[in-house]
């Protein structure tokens, strides 16, 4: 690779290398070393699976089971209570599948809901990026688990770990024509950057290695793979359901006529940050030109190679693509990408995004196929009381009545209905406690809510998500009522830490854990993700977060543009600045 | 180790033991089994046990010649704390009598003979060697025997006391008096540890042991069918062997002081020459069992009569949420006691009864809590003799003929004259409280209530912890034993009082009781540790004990229990002891995890070439759990090792265990 690109034909500029790829590894992050010396992914994760002593395994072999979709997690509402015992944490762990598009088949949904029912504590969850994880697995039923699912066409490689990640791809349900030709480019994206490592059939599957892991092993990532995490993501205008600013990669749908031409390219989003960290930062993707259809895998070699060779080894914290764009400078980024794929990028295309939420309810698509989205809160697939979501969407499924489709914001659609099924669709549901008016009882804000899972399996969590924001939401609303926004979509993301697994820094508003009950607020992002928040008060409880948002939404309801959405009227109020670039966040 | 517990429900194995039940019944798991010493004539290691016997004597007494001291020292060292403060009140009495001991010829007083060096006209006047043999579980029979000894020592009559477990049965044949002592374990089966000596004794190779003149002594519990029947055993055995019984067997119940003493006495008597009176004002040999002699016990003298109030340090339940069971760590302070123990010993806790069953009892009765009742600690308000001094849990025949009478009821008149094994099944069903409520009895005295009671006794518990890591403190691994009976739920006596025991101030009073036959053997010896449940507890001290000395000696835990998640017991401290390299394996076997049941013996079958290998290399191994079903288990689990990978046959396999259980390499305690 060479250390040199172009930013203009006769302009040639040097490009720091000193904290990556080039570096010997005695410089680089630990975990360079890890990757390094692991024979590609394979560690001694078979060796773990069978300790009797504990149902852990070792760091090492905990960063690297990250490759294969594994997290070690346990449970930390007994955390304490088990150190007292003498007894080891309560070690599980939680999966996650690889579902390019999120698009799932009855028979695949139907192996994931029997393997959660089996191993995952009769649940399991849709994520933010479509696709499903297992809470709760015992380590000594990972095994059956990576082959039921393979029994299926489906696995765990890359839904974590320094790689690109499962690829988004937005779920227009008005739109189905298009959104097919789009799926079926972003799995073919999926596919391409998948890492091939022979370690995951070994592992999983107990396959013999047809021969020593050699060289051409990994013939893109190589031994030290990425420096870290990358996701890639496409969308389909005007819906900005996956959040194209929030992706290291994403491509905009650029269609004529309902037919796919190419793409805009969008480069180095992300939204992991740290407290009181002021070097990390959230940053929205910068859009750099255009692609035609059949330049996709070529952009997508380019773009991953840059971050693959520049991106920083030394520091973890700073090693995301969008450290890298701003550290290079996007010109310098930019043009080394165009050196790579041996032209200039064209201009990008005029696109418009109205709305990051779901569509929830039944649509009909150009293919005159049916489509429901159902609303599920914070994702988690379950039977609770009357509501079994779990059993009635495997009637469903057991029905063959719909393919599902996983949306970015965790909902769930019953895709391709064919119109005289749908009266059955709707009697297996209600048979089952779940409604299909999900505005029924829910105010706007609720429907365009989301939480990570944090507390109690997820090891990062300083306070809770999942379990406390539809309880804050319940008093939220009743200051909507008195306002009288309950039908005004504003949307509200909560996370358990500052990593951003639930994107928060592109809601309206957004709470980020510090402590047990205490969160960050943060006010002022664009309604379809287009501009960061900020925030306005650190480290608070619920009393004043809920004195704070009666105060602005008591403003946004009296003083409100028509139109205007609540995210951008904290901005003109001047309850909060806009924040133009991620570098500014926390300024 | 452990103990006790009278626990009387379906099926299950109950041992009587030494005067105290100890009792591992499925589904419930009792705490690990104490056994007991092996006690012998010769002085004890310094540093074990009591302090009295670890005293050591200074090199010159200003009052007492060189020969003098010698003897006192041999004495001294030869000694359990019993007699040590028999002997200390004893010579104090002797001082207070003035009798000037050699001084003015007083020594005509037998007693004397062991102490002071005797006077040809002194001299003994018992020409015939006694033996006295005792077989123990929990202590209770070298107990005895060993009072017995002061005794005949007080009418002049050496004796040397052996232990089952260590006595050449072949050199029966040499002895003429021989005093047996033995409590019953399990079905009506020897002390585990003598079992080698009742195998030989009931064989065809015992010897014609006439011109032996014998007694028995037999230890037991009346709740079980086969009460005392070690005893029984030994007494009708010694008969048909040719010896001649010169006083009749006595059985005891668990509150067997008195009896004992009552045998000590008559089987004393009879051994002394009528031509030598006991003149001396030593204590009778009937106080022994009961009280210390008039004389100034050492404060520091805690022992099962005078135990300490401990404190309660930690006292938290093991097993996770979920588990099927409960078992607590409960952490005790010995701090100012002068208690001392080594890994491998014994707690005793004398526990208090639960008070809502006390609460029960009253209110079914209606009797006052402030009615005076007589008990051996004097007369006390009915509540707390209930609370203290009395088991009132289980029933025994004894309180099922004075209930009869009581009551009139003809159900507990038919059982009265019925058969045992019927009796056995009804206390399986009814405990003290259920024949309250099942056959009232109207207007009711409180010491009618109390008559047919017997003492409330300390349960014994194998402590889970080394002084050399926790100072002052022991251990106990104690699983909380509770269950249902006639749709009331019951708790363990002492196990349910442990667990109530979580008050900041709380205390709970303890003695400690060695256990000689479990302990570690040089440092550099390989041990294996086969324990299931709680019989994991004394493995805990060993390795806090071998970290402690950086012993270099290879380790290797075998443990089984119900569930990993819930039921791995101290999970944490073996990861630390393994990473660390004090413990060099660790097996971990469960037995509701998978769809096969899989237990302690299954995993040593399955590593057997490498349990065989470390017994060749000189390992020991250790088996603390369950009596009934583990510890057959595992022998039999041996056996098969020794003939798959030692190349034996069958019988060769058992008589190489045999020879390993005699050379102390493969020990048991187990209840």
């Amino acid at each position: 690779m060479t250390p040199t690109t172009k930013t203009t034909p006769d302009t040639v500029v040097e490009i720091d290398r000193s904290r990556d790829l080039s570096q010997p590894l005695e410089k680089l992050a630990p975990e360079e070393r890890m990757k390094f010396e692991s024979d590609y992914l394979a560690g001694s994760i078979t060796t773990d699976l069978i300790d009797e002593i504990t149902l852990a395994v070792d760091e090492n072999n905990n960063k690297l089971m990250k490759f294969h979709g594994i997290y070690q997690q346990d449970d930390r509402d007994i955390r304490d209570e088990r150190r007292h015992q003498k007894l080891e944490p309560f070690f599980t762990f939680m999966l996650r599948g690889r579902m390019p598009g999120g698009v799932c088949t009855a028979e695949q949904w139907l192996k994931i809901d029997e393997l959660g029912r089996t191993y995952g504590n009769e649940q399991f969850r849709l994520t933010t990026r479509q696709t499903f994880q297992f809470h709760y697995l015992n380590r000594n039923a990972l095994r059956e688990v990576m082959l039921g699912l393979r029994d299926v066409g489906l696995d765990g490689k890359a839904a974590c770990g320094d790689v690109a990640r499962t690829v988004m791809s937005g779920v227009h349900p008005g739109l189905t024509k298009l959104h097919k030709q789009v799926y079926e480019q972003a799995q073919l994206a999926s596919d391409h950057v998948i890492h091939k490592t022979s370690a995951y059939e070994e592992i999983w599957f107990g396959e013999k290695p047809k021969e020593p892991r050699g060289e051409n092993e990994e013939p893109f990532y190589g031994k030290q793979y990425l420096p870290r995490k990358f996701k890639i993501g496409f969308a389909v205008p005007p819906s900005n359901d996956i959040d194209i600013y929030s992706q290291d990669l994403g491509f905009v749908a650029i269609a004529s006529r309902g037919k796919l031409k190419g793409f805009n390219v969008v480069i180095g989003g992300g939204m992991g940050r740290a407290d009181r960290a002021p070097e990390t930062y959230p940053r929205l993707g910068d859009v750099i030109g255009y692609i035609d259809v059949d330049q996709l895998q070529p952009t997508l070699d380019a773009v991953m190679g840059v971050q693959r060779d520049f991106g920083d080894r030394v520091t973890r914290a700073h090693a995301r693509f969008k450290y890298t764009i701003d550290d290079k400078g996007l010109d310098v980024i930019k043009g080394e990408i165009e050196r790579r794929l041996g032209f200039e990028l064209a201009p990008a295309k005029r696109f418009k995004f109205d709305s990051n939420g779901d569509d929830l309810g039944w649509r009909t698509g150009d293919d005159g196929l049916e489509h429901l989205t159902l609303f599920i809160e914070s994702g988690r697939i379950i039977d609770r009381g009357e509501r079994r979501l779990m059993s009635g969407l495997r009637a469903v499924a057991e029905a063959g009545l719909c393919v599902f489709r996983l949306t970015p914001n965790q909902s769930v659609i019953l895709s391709d209905v064919r119109p005289e099924d749908r009266p059955k669709v709707e009697a297996l549901l209600a048979e089952h406690g779940i409604d299909n008016a999900p505005k029924k009882g829910r105010s706007a804000l609720r429907l365009n809510s989301m939480a990570c899972v944090a507390m109690p399996t997820c090891g990062l969590a300083m306070a809770e998500a999942e379990r406390y924001l539809p309880e804050l939401i319940t008093k939220i609303e009743v200051q909507l009522e008195k306002h009288g926004l309950t039908e005004d979509p504003i949307t509200i993301r909560m996370t358990g830490c500052p990593n951003g697994c639930a994107r928060p820094y592109i809601a309206e508003i957004a709470l980020t854990g510090r402590a047990p009950g205490k969160y960050n607020l943060y006010l002022g992002a664009g309604f379809h993700g287009q501009r960061l928040n900020k925030m306005v008060r650190e480290n608070v409880g619920e009393d004043v977060i809920l004195e704070v948002l009666d105060e602005t939404l008591g403003a946004y309801a009296k003083d409100r543009k028509e139109g205007e959405r609540f995210g951008d009227f904290v901005v003109r109020a001047g309850f909060v600045a806009e924040v133009k670039e991620g570098r500014f966040f926390n300024d | 180790m452990t103990f006790l517990f009278l626990l009387l429900m379906g099926g299950g194995a109950r041992h009587h033991a030494g005067g105290r039940t100890r009792i591992c019944q499925n589904p419930i798991r009792l705490p690990s089994a104490a056994s007991r010493p092996s006690a012998t004539t010769g002085a004890p290691p310094a540093g074990r046990g009591s302090p009295s016997t670890s005293t050591t004597l200074p090199s010159s007494v200003p009052v007492l010649t060189p020969e003098h001291l010698e003897h006192v020292d041999r004495l001294a060292g030869s000694l359990d704390r019993d007699q040590a403060i028999w002997l200390s009140g004893y010579f104090a009495g002797l001082a207070g009598q003035g009798a000037g001991g050699a001084a003015n010829g007083a020594a005509t007083n037998g007693a004397s003979a062991g102490l002071v060096e005797p006077s040809p006209a002194a001299a003994a006047p018992a020409t015939r060697l006694l033996t006295i043999l005792f077989g123990t579980d929990t202590g209770n029979s070298k107990e005895l025997a060993g009072e017995l000894r002061g005794a005949a020592k007080a009418q002049g009559i050496e004796a040397t006391v052996a232990d089952m477990a260590d006595y050449k049965p072949r050199a029966l044949k040499e002895e003429q008096d021989l005093l047996v002592v033995t409590s019953t374990h399990g079905e009506g089966d020897p002390p585990p540890n003598a079992l080698g000596f009742f195998e030989f004794l009931a064989g065809r190779k015992a010897p014609k042991l006439a011109g032996v003149r014998f007694s028995v002594l037999s230890l037991g519990d009346s709740t079980y069918e086969h009460y005392c029947s070690a005893g029984k055993q030994i007494d009708a055995r010694l008969e048909e062997l040719g010896a001649e019984r010169i006083a009749d067997r006595v059985d005891c119940d668990v509150d067997y002081e008195d009896d004992a003493a009552a045998w000590i006495a008559d089987v004393v008597a009879k051994l002394t020459p009528d031509e030598a009176p006991a003149t001396t004002g030593a204590p009778s040999a009937a106080a022994v069992g009961t009280a210390p002699a008039s004389g100034v016990a050492p404060a520091t003298a805690h022992s099962k009569k005078h135990p300490f109030a401990s404190a309660v340090l930690d006292n938290v339940v093991l097993t996770g949420r979920g588990s099927s069971k409960e078992t607590r760590h409960v952490e005790l302070s010995l701090e100012g006691s002068g208690l001392t123990y080594e890994p491998g010993d014994a707690l005793g806790v004398v526990p208090l009864n639960d008070p809502a069953l006390v609460d029960r009892l009253l209110e079914r009765t209606q009797l006052s809590p402030d009615a005076p009742v007589t008990t051996k600690q004097g007369e006390l308000p009915l509540r707390e003799a209930l609370t203290r001094t009395f088991e009132i849990t289980a029933a025994t025949p004894r309180f099922l003929d004075q209930w009869a009478e009581l009551s009139g009821a003809k159900e507990l008149q038919a059982l009265k004259a019925g058969d045992a094994k019927a009796r056995t099944a009804f206390f399986r069903e009814h405990h003290v409280l259920d024949f309250v409520d099942r056959f009232p009895v109207a207007g009711i005295e409180a010491e009618q209530l109390v008559k047919g009671l017997r003492p409330l006794q300390p349960r014994l518990y194998s402590i889970a912890s080394s002084l050399a890591a926790a100072p002052d403190e022991a251990h106990l691994t104690v699983s909380t034993v509770q269950y249902d009976l006639r749709d009331l739920g019951r708790t363990g006596v002492a196990s349910g009082h442990l667990a109530r025991l979580t008050g900041e101030d709380d205390t709970v009073p303890v003695y400690v009781q060695s256990n000689e036959h479990f302990r570690l053997p040089a440092d550099d010896v390989p041990i294996i540790m086969v324990g299931a449940g709680t019989g994991v507890a004394p493995y805990r001290a060993f390795l806090q004990e071998r970290e402690a000395r950086g012993a270099a000696g290879k380790s290797w835990l075998v443990f089984g229990e119900r569930n990993f998640r819930t039921d791995f017991l101290y999970q944490v401290e073996w990861q630390q002891l393994l990473k660390d390299g004090t413990l060099t394996k660790l097996d971990p076997v469960f037995s509701r995890d998978g769809a096969t049941k899989s237990y302690v013996q299954h995993r040593l079958r399955e590593k057997g070439a490498e349990v065989w290998a470390w017994l060749q290399d000189g390992a020991r191994i250790y088996v603390c759990g369950d009596a009934n079903a583990m510890a057959p288990d595992v022998h039999s689990a041996l056996a098969e090792i020794a003939v798959e990978h030692g190349g034996l046959d069958r019988e060769a396999a058992d008589a190489h265990l045999t020879e390993l259980q005699r050379d102390h390499r493969y020990l048991l305690d187990v209840y």
